[in-house]
This record gives C-alpha cells, structure tokens and sequence, in this order.
C-alpha cells in the first residue's frame, strides 16, 4: 500500500514538473502558430515596415521595435549609474544601522507594482517633461526616465548583492595596503564582482524590455519613428496593451500575435544571456 | 600634489558622488511612495468598500466590484497554482535534485520569472478566450497561475533544499516511506520558507496588469461569475487614471494605495517568516 502511494505521489509531482516544460513549449507553439497569418502575409518585412494601419491591413512592426529599444536604452543610460551608485552607497560608505533600512525599503519598492509607476509618470512626470520641452508630454522620454525609475530599485538591489559576495578578506587586505575605498572598489570589488554586475545589468534589460504597465501611460502608442525623444511613440508592450482588446480582423491579430511572439524570444534571449552566462546559478554542492 | 593625496581626493569625490547617486535615486523612490500615500489616504473612504463602479459625476462610486474581482481572480489563481508549484518543487528537490531535467526546469523557470507578463495575456487569449468567445474571469486567473507557478516551484525548491538531510535519513530509518518522510518530515522543516515562496508570489501576481488587460478585461460592477469579464484592482486603476475624470481618477489612486499596501504587508510578512526561520 505504501509502495504504491510512493509510487503515485513521485510520478504525480515529476509530472507536474514535467508540465511546467510542457507549458513553455506550448506558450511558443500557440504564439507561433497565431503568428502564422501574419508571417505568410508579411515575412520578414515585418520586422522593417514603418507603417502600421489596422485600417489598411497593413502591419509593420519597426516603430514598435524601434520604440523598445529606445525607451530602453534611455532607461539603462539613466539607471545603471544611478544604481551604482546607490550599490556603493549601500555596500561601502552607509553606516550599518542605515544600510539595513535603506536596504530593506529598497527591496520593498522593487515589489511596488509597475502599474503605480506608470501611474505617477502620467500624473507627475508628464506636466514637467511638457513645462520643460513643450508637446503633451507624453513621449519616449517621459517613457525612459519612468521605465529607469521602475527597474532602480530591482537593479540597484541586485548590483548590491553582487557587490556583496566579494569576501571581506580581500577587501581587507587592500585596506591594509593603505588603499582608498575608491582603489578597493574599483581594484577589488569590480573585478571579483564584474560577472555579477553585469549579469544584473541584463537582467535588468531583461525586464525593461518587456514592462507594459509603467511606460504605456506615458508613451501614446503612436507608431511613428521619430529621432525627436519628446514627440509620442510605442514600444511592442506598449502596442499589445493599447490594441490586443480592440483588434477586429484576423490578420490584426495575428501581427499582434507575432509581435508577442518577438517580444518573447527578445526577453528570454536577454534573460538567457544574463542567467547562463553571467549568473551561473551555483550548483548543489558547489 | 603628491600620489596619495591625488589618490585620496579622488576617492572622496567618488564617495561624494554615489552618495549623491544613492540621494538622487532613493528620492525618486520617495517622492513616488509620498505620493501614493498621500492621494491614496485622500481617497479613501467607507464608501470605497462598500459601493460598486459609478458613472464619472456620481459621488458614490467605490471599488467594491474591483476589491472582490481581484480577490477573486488572485484566489483561484493561488487555489491551484500554490499546489502545483509545491508539488512540482517537490519534484526538483526530493526526487531529481541532481538530475538533467531538473536542472533544465530551474533554468527555464528562472528565465520564466522575468519573462514579459503580457505575453502569458496573449498566451491566454489564445488558448482561453478566443475559443470561449468571451473575456473571463477564468482566463485572468490562469494567466496569473501561469506566471505563479515558476515562483512557487523554485522558491519550494530552494527552501525544500535547506532542509539537512540527516532528519530525512533519520526518518527513512524508522521506515517511513518517501511521501511520508516528504510530507511529515520535510515540508514541517521548510514550512516558513515555503510559506515565504507562497506569500511572495501572491505579492507578484496581484500587482499584475498586463495579462489581465485582454483576459479577465474589466467591469464597472459588481460581478462574482468567472465565466463572465471580471474587475480587477489594477484594470480599474488602469482605466480610472487614463479617464479624464477627476473623481474616477481618484478613486484609480485609492485603488493604488490599497494594492500596494496589500503586496507590501505580504512582502513584509514573508520576510518576517524567513527572519524566524533563520533565527531558529
């Protein structure tokens, strides 16, 4: 009797492991075979079409692209010094009794749903991008600086952590050498940790890349390419959040399908990246 | 100058400026949460709780429709999705730890957590809501499970990992079987941390938007069937802050200040748990 409840509570929780494999293949292949409609009609073509009319049936999906990569690398721009910052600040010059409070809350905010950034970025951040740079304020600029705002508390958290494996024997030595704080973090903490930062960079990436809630308030979901950073824009969330519920024809959907599908095979590529070949999760007994 | 005051000033204007970096970053941060709190106190009122969806102009509009939606949908989500992701780490840790599979499973799980929610919302669509015809509360549901499960599942995993051995051993030898020693000697070990799994990825799945947007969708009123278009917080937060009316606006921030206040006590209480565990 007991063998054979063993026998059914093994297989029945491999089985569900299995499924969580499953279930990732099928995200792909039901993406995929959405996108069909869409890849016959355009091919690669729409990954270099600037226009994008429902009305005509036309899709193209470089505004969208370029609107991510751009709203992005605003918010990297901005956010990994800042970060850095925030990292030294909490591993080498805060007092112990801060850092563990401003640790902590730091931790707390990255918890704080992206919905309340994008929220604040319309009500707080839009009046001042237009008072400084005219327009309606709604740009990728305002898109960046909110996207960058979001991912600091995440990306300053991890970078920290980073930081943190360094073994205090190390840094003790160079202290003992007679070096500054600044020759110990650039000389010893950088180089022990450099895997790490740049691992939580990407990470980081990883998840700007594929935000919906903070930049769709701010950015309008216009599909233009503009090198203008105060003029509207989209991003791929941005689109599959503004149209995904209005959509009326098979082929509109489809695009948005494929788009979906990108934006997947993007993130996870990134993520990859930073886990696999900078965050090489330790092994059990290592 | 000589090489060591040059080295030492150096220093200290890098010192000056992460400090500065650190200031301008965590008063971002603040300015954000002041303003959260500061609306959201303002908003809130009885009338919140206890009142549905209004037109914009009626002073009786609360969030009551949205307060139960979001129970709901978060509800059924960790119904099933809590189990499965348990048993599933339960899998990785008891059975496979060191195995092939198990490894690939971490690793796309781990890719999984960071993964773009709205594409699990398109996912969803697809499978959920194109066949049925209609928005759902069930498809809100699954999207949020599907994004769950891979928190659960490596949170379990890890926490499940951390129990020594040696009591399974000592178990085994008394001649319990493995799902006894599994579910008696192991899961009583990891309890908080288990529970810590669990409570942070209910905080993530209820401040989710995206995969709800084109899934549950939304209502303005009270509805309890999830076969049929479900409020949520955040929809109802989306919609009311994009509107231009004031009042619909602020009620969008009273929705805010409740969620977070939500995912923030269940943060708090998670690390509370592992704080324990480890002063054990």
């Amino acid at each position: 009797m007991n063998s054979l409840i063993d026998k059914v509570f093994a297989n029945t929780t491999k089985l569900i492991a299995i499924s969580v494999l499953l279930l990732v293949a099928w995200i792909f292949g039901v993406l995929f075979e959405h996108s069909l409609k869409s890849i016959e009609a355009f091919g690669f073509s729409f990954l270099t079409e600037t226009k994008w009319a429902p009305n005509l049936e036309k899709f193209g999906a470089l505004p969208a692209i370029y609107g991510s990569v751009v709203s992005t690398f605003l918010a990297m721009i901005l956010a990994v010094p800042i970060a850095i910052g925030v990292a030294i600040f909490l591993s080498e010059i805060a007092h112990a009794k801060i850092k563990t409070p401003i640790g902590v809350s730091i931790e707390l905010l990255a918890a704080i749903p992206s919905v309340i950034y994008g929220m604040w970025g319309l009500f707080y951040f839009v009046p001042i991008i237009r008072d400084i740079f005219g327009g309606v304020g709604i740009s990728m600029l305002t898109a960046g600086v909110v996207l960058s705002i979001m991912i600091l508390p995440f990306m300053a958290a991890v970078t920290r952590d980073a930081m943190n494996t360094t073994p205090d024997i190390l840094k003790e030595s160079a202290y003992a050498l007679g070096g500054t704080k600044w020759d110990i973090i650039k000389d010893i903490i950088i180089p022990y940790a450099k895997a790490g930062i740049i691992g939580s960079f990407i990470l980081a990436l990883g998840r700007a890349i594929g935000e919906t809630m903070a930049v769709t308030f701010v950015m309008g979901n216009v599909h233009k390419i503009s090198t203008d950073l105060t003029q509207p824009a989209t991003s791929i969330p941005v689109t599959l959040a503004n149209e995904f519920a209005e959509a009326d024809t098979e082929l509109y959907f489809s695009s948005l399908f494929e788009l979906s599908l990108l934006l997947l095979i993007i993130s996870f590529t990134i993520i990859s990246i930073a886990k696999f070949y900078f965050l090489r999760r330790k092994r059990i007994g290592q | 100058m000589t090489h060591t005051q040059k080295r030492v000033i150096t220093s200290s204007i890098v010192m000056a400026l992460s400090t500065l970096s650190a200031v301008i970053g965590i008063g971002f941060l603040l300015w954000i949460l002041s303003i959260l709190i500061i609306n959201g106190v303002d908003a809130l009122s009885t009338t919140i709780f206890l009142e549905e969806g209004a037109p914009p102009g009626n002073e009786n509009g609360g969030l009551k429709h949205a307060l139960i939606g979001q129970l709901m949908l978060v509800g059924y989500a960790s119904v099933f999705g809590v189990p499965l992701g348990i048993l599933a780490g339960t899998y990785l840790s008891e059975y496979g730890l060191k195995s092939k599979l198990s490894e690939i499973i971490r690793d796309i799980s781990d890719i999984m957590m960071s993964a773009p929610s709205i594409v699990i919302g398109a996912f969803v669509y697809a499978i959920v809501v194109a066949p049925s015809g209609q928005f759902s509360g069930w498809a809100g549901s699954i999207a949020l499970m599907i994004i769950m499960l891979p928190i659960i599942l490596r949170t379990t995993d890890d926490m499940l990992q951390l129990v020594p051995s040696t009591l399974r051993e000592a178990a085994f030898a008394l001649g319990a079987p493995k799902y006894k020693v599994i579910i008696q000697v192991v899961y009583r070990g990891a309890k908080a941390g288990i529970l810590t799994g669990v409570l942070l990825g209910v905080a993530r799945v209820a401040g989710e938007t995206a995969p709800l947007l084109f899934t549950s969708f939304n209502d303005n009123f009270l509805n309890t069937d999830m076969s049929q278009p479900m409020a949520s917080l955040t929809v109802t937060m989306y919609n009311y802050a994009t509107s231009p009316y004031e009042d619909w606006q602020k009620l969008g921030w009273a929705a805010a200040f409740i969620l977070s206040m939500f995912i923030l006590t269940l943060n708090v209480l998670g690390r509370l748990f592992l704080l324990k565990r480890k002063g054990k």
